[in-house]
């Protein structure tokens, strides 16, 4: 496997695959001027959510991290942050900035939500003619980030599109790519087996590590065996009977050769160099696409069964099934069809082929399902109660 | 071979998995075991829903189920051979 795609370099030197100018609340509050903004001035996207008020200790570090790491994100040309006051917002202001792109922040409190939606509107403005002359240039393949995960899964998830997505790992991981799985809670049960794909004993005793504290929470805040939680109902309505039977099959999505290099914190960037990388984050599809973009993936790749149908605002989602009815069923959410993989039509080698070939295509601009249904879930995780 | 009724794993495995959605009880299922590339056939005597688990011999009660050569959960009720599998009959081991 060879290959290039057509992306937008940053002045940071990273490389993005999509050329969005973002408007980017601080809080809660500023949810309202964020998307007014983005309604007077074409081009632009506002990422609304629920949090950033009284929060504290490692959850309030993590809501920086995701908020800065989104807008530093390569996918994202240039930003305009608003918030409730100019402290924090001036915080998120400043850690984008170190990325060299455009970004200026705008505070409410003061000025009110018309004056400053007319202020933030300008500068959205000047941003977006800005970008639109950015141009894209040819880039090797190592340079695009890869993340990686799998919702409302089935049986048929664990025995072809997830091996697919596994497939296109350790031909990715060959050429030197940066790529990312996660999903703590659902390698419950497949752990140890998870621990022996780690580089190094170290590497392998903090996986270790993060999977037991996220596993000892659960088991402190579970009230019975999490039937319909994990699985889900949709796994279970897709055949899947346990916890142990999807951690297996989550599991094929890092292929059989691949050895993840570092454990990540929830939105903590890579900082060992190329390879693949394993994220604590939630199961839940669009808090773990979301923490994985804040990390700085650039595109992700999303094996599912029973047909979850979750985007992200920067990040392209590329959907593959291999469930026909979903297929069926559901078609317009479906990037790739791996369902001949089950019928023997097709050899895993070349699925993995058809999604390497599908996934540059996307990096050069194709539109996913998934941008063009609209799905923009953008889904801070929050660790515990805010002060 | 044609397109395959069920798909195992594991050749250690002792249930396969039903791609088809036309496994009714009565029907003789061809299966692929993936590993080994061999072809193996059964009595599906549940009808067997797409996705869902085929077992490929008579279990007990508290027996360990493989798939992918691993430790899925135990039975807690006997299984037959060609009998549906889920969660009426499975159960982890964890949570």
């Amino acid at each position: 496997m060879s290959g290039s795609f057509w992306g937008f370099r940053r002045e940071n030197g990273r490389v993005g695959v999509r050329n969005h100018v973002i408007i980017l609340p601080l809080d809660d509050l500023s949810n309202a001027a964020a998307e007014a903004v983005a309604n007077n001035i074409k081009g632009t996207l506002a990422l609304p959510h629920h949090y950033g008020r009284l929060q504290f200790g490692a959850d309030l570090d993590l809501h920086f991290r995701t908020l800065i790491g989104t807008g530093a994100n390569p996918n994202v040309a240039a930003v305009v942050v608003i918030g409730i006051e100019p402290g924090w917002t001036g915080r998120v202001v400043d850690g984008i900035a170190k990325t060299g792109k455009p970004v200026v922040g705008f505070s409410i409190e003061g000025n009110g939500d018309i004056s400053t939606i007319a202020s933030a509107s300008r500068a959205a403005k000047d941003f977006v003619h800005w970008a639109s002359e950015r141009r894209r240039e040819q880039t090797d393949i190592a340079e695009l980030w890869v993340s990686v995960k799998c919702g409302e899964s089935d049986t048929t998830s664990g025995l072809a599109s997830n091996p697919t997505v596994g497939n296109f790992v350790d031909k990715l991981d060959a050429q030197g790519a940066y790529t990312c799985f996660g999903e703590t809670s659902e390698l419950t049960g497949a752990e140890q087996v998870c621990a022996t794909r780690a580089a190094s004993p170290e590497v392998a005793a903090k996986f270790l590590k993060t999977w037991t504290a996220y596993n000892d929470f659960i088991l402190a805040n579970k009230t019975n065996d999490l039937s319909e939680s994990q699985p889900t109902k949709g796994n279970i309505e897709g055949g899947l009977s346990t916890i142990e039977e999807k951690a297996f099959g989550n599991f094929q999505k890092i292929g059989h050769k691949t050895k993840f290099i570092d454990v990540l914190e929830p939105a903590e960037a890579p900082q060992k160099g190329p390879g693949l990388y394993f994220m604590d984050t939630s199961s839940a599809a669009a808090e773990c696409v979301t923490l994985q973009a804040a990390a700085g993936f650039a595109l992700h790749l999303f094996p599912t069964g029973q047909g979850n149908v979750i985007g992200n605002p920067i990040v392209p989602v590329i959907k593959l099934t291999a469930n026909p009815r979903t297929l069926r069923t559901m078609p317009e959410h479906i990037d790739l069809d791996v369902t001949g993989l089950l019928r023997r039509e097709l050899t895993l080698d070349q699925a993995g082929d058809q999604l390497i070939d599908l996934a540059i295509r996307t990096a050069d601009g194709r539109l996913t399902a998934a941008e063009v249904l609209g799905h923009r879930e953008f889904v801070m995780t929050k660790l515990y109660r805010s002060a | 071979m044609s397109a395959p009724d069920f798909l195992v794993h594991d050749s250690t495995d002792n249930v396969g998995v039903v791609v088809v959605e036309t496994a009714q009880a009565g029907r003789t299922l061809v299966g692929w075991v993936m590993d080994k590339d061999i072809t193996v056939q059964l009595l599906a005597v549940d009808p067997i829903p797409l996705g869902h688990k085929v077992a490929l011999g008579d279990m007990a009660a508290d027996e360990t189920i493989l798939k992918y050569g691993h430790d899925i959960g135990r039975t807690i009720a006997p299984v037959v051979r060609g009998g549906h599998v889920h969660v009426h009959n499975l159960k982890t081991k964890r949570w």
